[in-house]
């Protein structure tokens, strides 16, 4: 490929190997991705978080093994699919026998399907560096009518120096079909790594899928998640996302609601220390009646941490009997710390109830105050407070294995007990 | 401008100031011709007999002007301006608008009844009468020598330019600076007029201060500049606009107000928008873009208060810099649109100083196919300790052909800032109506009745015989919306 100097997106990727598999797909990505520039702060999306300094770097697709255990999840009989700098380590996975639900690679999806539903979703420089360069994925097919017997474990380690995974997945929930999915982040031994990973989905009539993601990844990984899912009708779609790790995080959530009934949640703790910046980004489109969307996002922010949370629930005309909630709240520990919020609604139709509600504060001095008369350090007091705070967040993980796992890396991160 | 001076003098003086500045466009009428350029903006500012030092902020502005692209972020849709197919100036004219009361159309003296004006007023406002007018004369002189005597200015900005230069000067484009945005610049370089009000130190302006009694009218024009300044430990309440219906055939209206709250002063700004939104079909109507900022310093308070009814367009968000310590400022905002009227209107709060604190009250209505966006920025910067800010947005749906939008911006980097933001969007319950069905009040009596105690937490803060007209006015905004 012909490397174009002043485009800073040629110049990112010349140095990935250009895989040569004849995929529609890629071509299409590798195509529009032709003339697109990274985001920078004067796009309106991109606002409050400036990649300029990581789109600058080298990265590298190496693949490689890593020491995965210490990032299992301990008690979680599931299906665990181990991408190593999003390569599939097949040694490290475990696929259990099971008859409710077929994974397979991501390039045995059929292309048809594959474009024919997602053409709806909008696609960013990342997600198509991440289709035109992916170096692996898996396709999930969770069987109609049926509950997965066992939870589905997707776990991305990244390992080694300023590398960069890109991993793509499908989940195919066909009617009437439910399952539990985990994914999550981690680096070992890893300086600068870029984390690209693309997670698509089809929920269809009647199914449901929960979602528990998990980034836990040192503090100088860029993690950039594109998360796009589309709901039938009747169908359940839930996510809880749990970001401590990582540099620069920023999680791209959209789900377009087509069908009737519809109910779709969205919840998310984040905790910023050091110089981390976590950034959630959601869209919820209701296309159509009687849905229910709730959205709860939760941060505390410490030392010189940013957060940012931009929210945003469309409801298309004829989308009547809408019933959307959004809420985001913050809490900012240190003086450096700080907060950008913009929960957004778009409405063009009248019979609908959407609420927001958005507030950022330091923690209640009163109730600080209450809790030393009684006894309490002051540390202990703050822990206390923060720990109900997000508390609430965590109590929406329902797999007790998984709740374990969160509660324990709270503990040993920051000495919060749930 | 003086009385004296006619046509000859102005040709006169136009020649003087070609050879002065070198410009060779020879302009003969009253109006410049279509177009903006150096020599318009210079022939603007020599049929104004400005000082120099103005016409180099105008073309100071003008060149950023030029170098600046029309915003595009709002969620408005609308046909671009062409700016080079305006007429910058034309000379304010006092001929009659109609001839006789007769000729005024029937459709506006009934809204004006709706609206409880008196006929005097009616008659004023439709700018057909002549016998009255020595009663409004002598009223404005009245007000004027009483505010004269306590040391308050209040007059066009021309006049102030004219009188108070040194103010002017000290003052204008402190707060909005001409290169701030795209249409801040453009008023900055062909401002045609606007007013001007000054309260000294420690005066307590006896009456409610407003451009609708202001004597000097004339004409205000489309690009209107306002500036007040409220020194030390002074207060003002300031009213803009009028409820009744404007007929305005410019398309494009580009204002800048200024407000400057010094230490321990109070400046409360109401206005009542009610600009010609276009027909049923959304044809027509006027573009309203206008910046309006205010600065806080030490201990002062900032009140923005509106109700926004008409223009096709509106993109508009009073804005409050909290700079000095303990300042307030504060938005009450009421939003109607109708038919294909679009709005995009709301606040922003920048907080500087410590102790500062801010109150957002929103409320958004929309019927018909508009749209109705509330996009508000609070700004929290570090050194703005103990910083506190509440914003209620509230929209209301009266059709399903409408929208309503919320697009708040919420910036915190200070950690004992206390920031709290909800908004809600819903329609009229429908047993709230049948409450009132039942009772006898009609579906659009009881829709009004509705929307009235929605709003009164916004119209409780204007001046009591504004808000009445506010009720009314929008009662009338939402006739035959419902839906």
């Amino acid at each position: 490929m012909e490397v174009v100097a002043d485009n800073k997106v040629l110049a990112f990727v010349s140095d990935f190997k250009r895989p040569e598999d004849g995929s529609k797909v890629r071509q299409q990505a590798l195509d529009a991705l032709n003339g697109m520039d990274f985001p920078t702060t004067r796009v309106e999306e991109w606002k409050y978080t400036r990649v300029a300094k990581y789109v600058k770097r080298k990265y590298k697709q190496v693949q490689t093994t890593a020491n995965v255990d210490q990032f299992k999840i301990a008690d979680l009989d599931a299906h665990q699919l181990v991408f190593v700098n999003g390569f599939y380590d097949e040694k490290a996975s475990t696929i259990l026998e099971d008859d409710t639900v077929s994974i397979h690679k991501i390039d045995e999806l059929d292309e048809g399907y594959y474009t024919d539903l997602m053409e709806d979703t909008e696609e960013n420089v990342f997600s198509l560096i991440n289709k035109g360069y992916q170096t692996g994925g898996v396709f999930i097919q969770i069987k109609k009518n049926k509950k997965a017997n066992h939870p589905i474990h997707i776990l991305h380690v990244l390992e080694g120096e300023e590398v960069m995974a890109n991993a793509r997945h499908f989940i195919h929930a066909e009617m009437g079909s439910q399952a539990e999915i985990v994914t999550s982040f981690a680096s070992n031994n890893a300086s600068n790594g870029f984390t690209n990973v693309v997670l698509e989905g089809h929920v269809e009539t009647n199914a449901s899928i929960r979602i528990n993601k998990l980034q836990t990844e040192a503090k100088d990984v860029l993690n950039i998640s594109n998360e796009m899912f589309i709901q039938d009708e009747s169908s359940n779609f839930l996510i809880n996302t749990v970001t401590t790790g990582g540099q620069l995080t920023r999680n791209g959530l959209n789900v377009i609601v087509e069908g009737e009934n519809c109910h779709t949640e969205m919840n998310g703790a984040y905790l910023g220390t050091e110089k981390q910046h976590i950034d959630n980004h959601t869209i919820i489109d209701q296309l159509y009646s009687n849905c229910t969307s709730s959205e709860s996002y939760k941060g505390v922010m410490d030392d010189k941490s940013v957060g940012v949370f931009n929210g945003k629930v469309i409801v298309r005309q004829d989308a009547q009997k809408i019933e959307a909630y959004q809420s985001n709240k913050n809490i900012l520990l240190s003086k450096g710390a700080s907060v950008n919020s913009k929960p957004e609604l778009e409405i063009y139709a009248d019979d609908v109830r959407c609420s927001h509600g958005s507030t950022i504060g330091e923690l209640d001095e009163e109730a600080i105050y209450y809790l030393r008369s009684r006894g309490i350090s002051k540390k202990s007091a703050q822990q206390l407070l923060i720990a109900a705070f997000i508390g609430d967040i965590l109590d929406k993980i329902q797999n007790e294995a998984v709740r374990a796992h969160v509660d324990q890396l709270f503990l040993e991160d920051f000495g919060w007990r749930f | 401008m003086s009385n004296t001076y006619t046509e000859e003098d102005l040709a006169k003086n136009l020649e003087e100031q070609e050879y002065k500045y070198g410009f060779t466009s020879d302009f003969k009428s009253d109006k410049a011709p279509n177009g903006l350029n150096e020599d318009i903006i210079r022939f603007i500012s020599a049929k104004k007999e400005e000082p120099e030092w103005l016409l180099e902020k105008r073309l100071q502005a003008y060149y950023a002007w030029k170098e600046m692209t029309e915003p595009e972020w709002a969620h408005v849709n609308y046909e671009k301006p062409d700016f080079q197919a305006i007429s910058y100036y034309s000379a304010p004219q006092q001929t009659k608008k109609y001839e006789s009361w007769e000729d005024v159309d029937p459709e506006m003296k009934e809204t004006m009844k709706k609206l409880g004006i008196s006929l005097e007023e009616q008659k004023r406002l439709t700018g057909t009468a002549v016998d009255f007018v020595v009663d409004s004369v002598s009223v404005g002189t009245s007000f004027k020598k009483k505010l004269a005597e306590m040391g308050i200015i209040f007059c066009s900005f021309s006049e102030a330019v004219e009188n108070h230069p040194e103010l002017v000067k000290k003052y204008m484009g402190t707060v909005v600076p001409h290169t701030d945005n795209f249409y801040a610049a453009l008023n900055s370089a062909v401002f045609t007029d606007g007013s001007f009000c000054y309260i000294p130190k420690g005066v307590k302006c006896p009456m409610e201060l407003s451009t609708y009694f202001r004597i000097n009218e004339g004409g205000t024009g489309q690009f209107e500049r306002t500036l007040v300044v409220a020194d030390e430990g002074s207060y003002v309440s300031y009213l803009e606009g009028c409820t009744a219906p404007m007929r305005d055939e410019n398309q494009l209206h580009a204002a800048v107000v200024e407000l400057i709250a010094l230490d321990d002063a109070e400046i409360k700004y109401s206005t009542v928008q009610n600009w010609y939104p276009g027909n049923k079909e959304g044809k027509g109507g006027v573009f309203n873009f206008v910046t309006k900022r205010g600065i806080c310093e030490k201990n002062a308070k900032i009140s923005w208060t509106q109700v926004e009814t008409g223009s096709a367009v509106t993109w508009k968000y009073p804005s409050c810099i909290l700079k000095g310590d303990n300042s307030i400022g504060e938005f009450y905002s009421v939003a109607v649109t109708n038919n294909f009227q679009q709005a995009d209107t709301g606040t922003k709060m920048v907080h500087l100083g410590k102790n500062t604190s801010s109150t957002i009250i929103s409320k958004g209505i929309s019927a018909g196919q508009s749209q109705n966006a509330y996009r508000g920025l609070v700004q929290i910067h570090p050194g703005a300790e103990n910083a506190r800010n509440r914003s209620e947005c509230d929209s209301l749906l009266l059709s399903d052909r409408s929208g309503a939008h919320t697009f708040p911006y919420i910036e915190c980097k200070n950690n004992t800032a206390k920031i709290e933001h909800e908004a809600t969007t819903s329609k009229i319950g429908e047993d709230q109506i049948f409450y009132c069905q039942q009772r006898g009040i009609d579906e659009e009596k009881a829709i009004g009745l509705i929307v009235n105690g929605y709003c009164k937490e916004v119209l409780n803060h204007m001046p009591m015989e504004f808000a009445v007209e506010a009720q009314k006015l929008l009662e009338i905004s939402l006739e035959n919306s419902v839906g």
